[in-house]
């Protein structure tokens, strides 16, 4: 049952509270001293989160990135990943030199919780009973993911992030950073993303819970009690999903109605298609990563995030501070061929950043690669993240280490 | 790109901008909140951000201008005047800045209120439509003037709503905006001595820079 967390480490190997890490996959106990409130009014206490550091922090604690992970992704944003031994899922994007410059600031990158790679989630022991949580956990918000994100940093002595980066998930926690703790944020960079989640997405999602409920495997959420995984049910949730992650351009492009090692269909349900083939492939690697309660709790959080709701119902209201505008330097980005989180979601935010006269650039990236753009090649997304970051940091007075001469 | 076909505005080696975005620059108090509308590649905006300490923004229709600014790091947003400026709340910025644009919009008039609506001071400059090489094109050639400043041909300009310096003058006392600074620009875009209303200056200028505030601001 531990295929997808083979690097778990008993608790007694978490660092001590007070001290600070650097490096890949740490873990840390959190709550000790006070527990967290969630919002659904649950408090977590002695709480584990799993998270990598990359780079060094500076003297004044002035140069940390906070990068926030999507929906099915974890703290390994550039290191090589334990499991499936590719590399991190931002290392395009992050790491000496890139845009994110690991050479010029300390980047975090902490695995949700309701995560099931490091931090508390369904998946983890509920020390009541001695067993899995399974649905006994708690339901989390992005709110929640924040929190504990929120604890960490304070927990490494950082008062003051420089910046806090992600997309899609990634990207409403970026939001509700901002919202929450304007103080502790200097600039906000959320990508593909949007203020709110919408009906038709929360739709894909309940397609997605639906078929892993649907899975006999599933025990009614039981499943690692009873020695089962319900693999066929995650694995279709997945295709379901990953199709939304794409553009018919780029599914075309990559495929077309090409066959799969075959000259003729075969006139039956198998993988006739390259796409299908694709696709399975994609359900089956997903399994040995992920787990499928996660998927539910995980899917939910971003179903809840309305940062309008909270704010009575006028998403300006959220960027207010003080009577004036929230202090925090936005820069948005969108992908036109986007239809998970199109361009008209960052743009209600940038006009909700406007009505309150905020500091925003906003930017939509011409690309047919769809909402998986943000973690591919995209010179120009690349760009302008490397040049909101610049100039942050000439106006933070981040001083520009000299490059290595690699 | 602007709506005018210029090139390198701004050096950003040299610190130097063309002469009538140095002008506009100039009428800009060191240390306020700019809004730069149209701002195309970020001369006018980089120069004011880092020479005069502004807290600056802008607004660019094209992409290509977006990126070059937000890669620069400059506040930049990917809009639309025309949509986007209702989004602002009143009194915003000290200054917004609609540099060579007032022609490309679909509605001037409209943008001309927001401008003195979100901005205590609105700094507008645009071509004069009665500069009298356009005037002589028309009334010896009998076509559509395409200048080395207008270098568009009419099936292809973004420039709808030309107007003359006379017509521009005019909609501001219609609108009740005072015109608290007037510059006309000659060729080159050198300052003349010419004064705004005058009949004179609408004939010799190839463009006018002027700065407004809503009537009963204090000026």
């Amino acid at each position: 049952m531990n295929a997808s967390i083979p690097f778990r480490q008993p608790p007694g190997v978490a660092e001590a509270a007070g001290s600070v890490s650097e490096g890949t996959n740490r873990r840390v106990v959190l709550g000790a001293d006070r527990p967290m409130r969630l919002d659904c009014g649950v408090e977590l206490a002695n709480f584990t989160v799993a998270y990598s550091t990359f780079g060094t922090l500076n003297a004044d604690r002035s140069n940390a990135v906070m990068v926030c992970h999507a929906l099915t992704g974890d703290h390994f944003v550039t290191d090589y990943h334990p499991v499936s031994g590719k590399p991190g899922w931002w290392s395009m994007l992050v790491g000496p030199g890139r845009p994110i410059d690991t050479n010029r600031y300390f980047v975090i990158c902490s695995n949700v919780i309701g995560g099931c790679m490091g931090s508390i989630g369904p998946a983890e022991t509920d020390p009541a009973t001695g067993k899995p949580y399974g649905l006994g956990f708690p339901v989390i918000t992005i709110a929640d993911m924040v929190r504990a994100q929120k604890l960490l940093v304070d927990h490494l002595g950082i008062d003051k992030l420089f910046c806090v980066v992600g997309g899609s998930m990634g990207g409403m926690q970026v939001l509700q950073w901002a919202v929450s703790y304007p103080d502790h944020v200097f600039a906000a960079l959320p990508i593909a993303t949007a203020a709110r989640h919408s009906a038709q997405n929360i739709a894909f999602h309940e397609v997605g819970r639906q078929a892993i409920m649907a899975d006999p495997d599933w025990c009614g959420g039981d499943y690692l009690n009873q020695g089962m995984r319900p693999h066929r049910g995650l694995a279709v949730a997945r295709m379901a999903a990953h199709i939304t992650y794409l553009s018919e351009a780029a599914l075309h492009r990559k495929f077309g109605r090409n066959l799969q090692n075959r000259q003729a269909v075969t006139y039956g349900f198998d993988a006739d298609f390259q796409v299908e083939s694709y696709l399975r492939h994609q359900g089956i690697t997903f399994v040995d990563r992920f787990d499928a309660n996660s998927y539910l709790y995980i899917t939910r959080a971003m179903d809840y995030f309305d940062l309008a709701a909270e704010h009575g119902g006028v998403l300006a209201n959220a960027f207010r501070y003080k009577d004036g505008p929230t202090p925090v330097r936005f820069c948005l980005t969108s992908f036109s061929s986007d239809w998970l989180f199109p361009t008209t979601e960052s743009r209600a935010v940038v006009h909700a950043l406007n009505a309150v006269a905020a500091n925003v650039s906003f930017v939509e990236v011409a690309t047919d690669k769809g909402h998986d753009a943000f973690l591919l090649d995209e010179p120009e997304f690349h760009q302008v993240v490397r040049g909101f970051l610049d100039g942050c940091a000439e106006h933070r007075g981040l001083t520009r280490r000299r490059a290595a001469t690699a | 790109m602007s709506p005018l076909d210029d090139t390198s505005s701004r050096n950003r080696r040299s610190g130097t901008i063309r002469l009538d975005l140095k002008l506009i620059a100039d009428m800009v108090e060191p240390g306020s909140r700019v809004l730069d509308i149209g701002c195309g590649d970020g001369a006018l905006l980089d120069f004011l951000v880092h020479e005069k300490g502004v807290d600056g923004r802008g607004i660019e229709l094209s992409m290509d201008g977006v990126h070059t600014c937000v890669s620069h790091g400059l506040s930049v947003i990917q809009g639309d005047a025309e949509t986007d400026l209702k989004d602002y709340p009143s009194g915003a910025f000290d200054y917004v800045i609609l540099s060579q644009t007032l022609q490309a919009m679909r509605a001037p008039r409209t943008v001309l209120e927001e401008l003195v609506r979100i901005g205590d001071r609105a700094i507008v400059s645009f071509p004069n439509f009665g500069y009298w090489r356009i005037r002589m094109a028309l009334l010896w050639l009998g076509r559509m003037p395409v200048t080395e400043r207008l270098g568009y041909e009419w099936y292809e300009t973004p420039n709808i709503h030309f107007c003359t310096i006379k017509d521009f003058t005019s909609l501001c006392d219609r609108l009740d905006i005072t015109i608290d600074r007037s510059v006309i620009l000659g060729r080159d875009n050198r300052p003349t001595r010419l004064a705004s209303a005058d009949g004179i200056a609408n004939f010799f200028g190839e463009q006018g820079v002027f700065m407004l505030r809503r009537n009963g601001r204090q000026g």
